[in-house]
């Protein structure tokens, strides 16, 4: 039987991963993700897992690395800060696609910012922090049920694809606490391992499905693992041609599996005039405002994208021909892709950067404005 | 010569990016001849480097390799052992690689006593980028950073070491390389985090700028001034070859396999 239980959305996000099978988690202690390392500690050593708190937040993401390697599912959490120093192993982990779960639960900046005032200040930097052009998938939860759900679902992208993902969450949704009904089970996916012998291993093999069999190490494949570009036989190399090809596959790998991969949620879009797009906590207020805007007669949708990349454009586009309106909490960093994929003109902005969340009542004032007063 | 050693190479990989002269590839060379001392299964053994010329090895060689990112190769270590503590797992640094950027995680890996066995490949430069100055740079010598001479005072990387909390701490040259082998295998049989220093020489990038004129001279370098114990008064430029401490301590891996043993009793 599904079981009911009260939980914070950190506490969630734990249990997530130990459904899909978490086995090692490194961290450094940070506001507000440490309930994520807090749980891990105490967890892991009962199921034969391993919990390590590392000297720094490099180090973390490279022992989550190191772990994978041999066969671990593994995880890490941290905070703006922190996911800044991350980004050097996680250009690591997805040219040597290395699959891995890195937790960013966000809060406002720059810099050390407003410890631990809210926001959703790393948008860009889930995208492009780390140097190099490279895919990523970032997924955000605008509840503690989806919390759970998307953090099973982070794992699984990651073990499927032999790519990082990262959980995208903010302060709002990992320290609120909601009901959460967990499933008896759920759905679990491993990394391929290779059907063929050692001998006719091709650790980075340029197949058909773009994800090459991966291989633990100590299991008697042996191959080299190396950030520098390399061929399909994981050695580095400084030919042109042999670099290109890595790149096209590792740059395309998430192509086939976009259905699969960009999710969203749609609310009464059907006739909606002006289309509220948000994402992660503000996703509530911006829901909750409206639902109040159709009851003043005003018709207006709810456009939310759970999956913040690939940034899921060809369903958006759909609705190219309405207007926007973008609430965030902070100075704008997804409207940039939205405006990318209907045009500047239709699209509104709503910013909150004083590290209080947007209320619903802002929302709405807003919807007003751009639909009656304009 | 190399025939012995000839299974534990990936020879598709060669031929190496070494310059001629460096002390790198004979340190290789010692460090598979340990390897195949010790009889170790070849496809248990995890060998780990960072960034620098030194930590280019693993490409070559024929184990379950992973070439990191710069300093990180024992954090990157430790997720390795820790998940899976079966693994014979050897770490290759370079000195800067290990002292400057990779210094952090050095001491925390001597810290926690973790079963690695850390080589580090000590050629007082970094030769990769050119020659600048590191922080095992010796006090007063040359580099492109340090034109007129290098201010800093180097580290003493075992004694770092020892106060940290490693337990096996050793030194050769890649002039000593019979001992260095001795030492490696040692190294690898203590019981939890290890290191030997292997003082090499980088004709290209140190040597031609510190007045060493052939890479033959930097070796008769190591050879008069790598002093075994109690052979004679250490001179300005000596140093101490050989085991240089020992100690007893917990070790990582094994205690948190007594906790997780110790959960399931209660």
């Amino acid at each position: 039987m599904s079981k009911a239980r009260l939980m914070q959305g950190n506490e969630a996000c734990a249990e997530g991963a130990l459904a899909a099978g978490v086995k090692f988690y490194a961290g450094y202690p940070i506001t507000p993700s440490t309930e994520i390392a807090e749980i891990m500690a105490e967890k892991l050593p009962l199921i034969g897992g391993t919990f390590i708190q590392m000297e720094d937040e490099i180090g973390s993401m490279a022992a989550i690395i190191g772990a994978s390697l041999t066969g671990a599912k593994a995880l890490t959490a941290t905070s703006g800060p922190g996911f800044s120093l991350k980004q050097e192993n996680l250009g690591f982990a997805i040219a040597t696609e290395v699959p891995c779960v890195l937790v960013n639960v966000q809060r406002a900046g720059p810099s050390t910012g407003l410890p631990t005032s809210p926001a959703q200040a790393d948008v860009m930097q889930a995208r492009w922090g780390t140097h190099g052009d490279h895919p990523i998938i970032a997924l955000c939860p605008s509840s503690v049920q989806e919390c759970y759900e998307l953090t099973v679902k982070a794992f699984n992208f990651a073990e499927e694809f032999r790519q990082p993902v990262i959980m995208l969450m903010d302060e709002v949704v990992g320290h609120l606490r909601e009901k959460v009904v967990l499933p008896e089970s759920v759905e679990i996916v491993g990394r391929k391992k290779p059907s063929v012998s050692p001998d006719e291993y091709i650790p980075y093999e340029n197949n058909e499905s773009r994800i090459p069999a991966m291989a633990n190490f100590g299991d008697g494949y042996r191959y080299h693992v190396t950030g520098l570009t390399h061929g399909e036989n994981g050695l580095p190399t400084g030919k042109p041609a042999v670099a290109e090809k890595y790149l096209e596959r590792l740059m395309r790998k998430l192509d086939p599996y976009l259905d699969r991969i960009q999710r969203y949620e749609e609310i009464l879009l059907e006739d909606a005039e002006l289309i509220v797009v948000a994402y992660g906590g503000p996703a509530r207020s911006a829901l909750e405002a409206v639902h109040a805007a159709r009851s003043e007669g005003l018709n207006v949708g709810f456009f939310r994208p759970i999956t913040i990349w690939p940034f899921p454009q060809d369903a958006l586009e759909r609705y190219a021909d309405r207007r926007f309106l973008v609430p965030e909490m902070n100075s704008g960093q997804l409207v940039g892709e939205i405006e990318r994929v209907v045009g500047r003109r239709q699209v509104e902005r709503f910013n909150r950067i004083d590290g209080e969340l947007i209320t619903p009542d802002q929302i709405l004032t807003r919807i007003q404005e751009v639909m009656i007063h304009v | 010569m190399f025939s012995d050693i000839a299974q534990y190479f990936r020879t598709e990989a060669l031929p190496h990016i070494w310059c001629p002269g460096c002390g790198i590839g004979t340190i290789t060379a010692a460090i598979v001849r340990s390897i195949k001392t010790l009889q170790l299964d070849q496809n248990k053994v995890v060998i780990v480097s960072g960034i620098g010329c030194s930590s280019r090895m693993p490409g070559y060689l024929d184990f379950n390799t992973l070439h990191t990112t710069h300093g990180r190769a024992l954090a990157f270590a430790t997720g390795i052992k820790a998940s899976r503590p079966e693994l014979d797992v050897f770490v290759i640094m370079g000195d800067g690689d290990a002292s400057a950027i990779g210094g952090n995680h050095f001491i925390h890996a001597a810290r926690r006593n973790i079963d690695l066995t850390a080589i580090i490949i000590n050629n007082s430069i970094y030769g990769m980028t050119g020659g600048q100055s590191s922080p095992m740079t010796p006090h007063d010598k040359r580099a492109t950073t340090s034109p007129y001479g290098n201010l800093e005072r180097p580290f003493q990387i075992l004694e770092v070491a020892k106060a940290a909390g490693a337990t096996y701490g050793a030194r050769a040259t890649a002039f000593h390389n019979q001992l260095l082998t001795k030492l490696i295998v040692n190294a690898y049989n203590n019981p939890g985090f290890s290191v030997v220093e292997t003082i090499s020489q980088c004709p290209v990038a140190y040597g031609r700028r510190n007045k060493f004129k052939t890479p033959a001279d930097m070796l008769l370098w190591q050879k008069e001034h790598g002093i075994s114990a109690g052979r004679k008064e250490l001179g300005a430029e000596d140093f101490l070859i050989g085991e240089i401490f020992k100690a007893e301590a917990p070790e990582y891996t094994q205690e948190y396999a007594k906790l997780r043993q110790r959960l399931k009793g209660e």
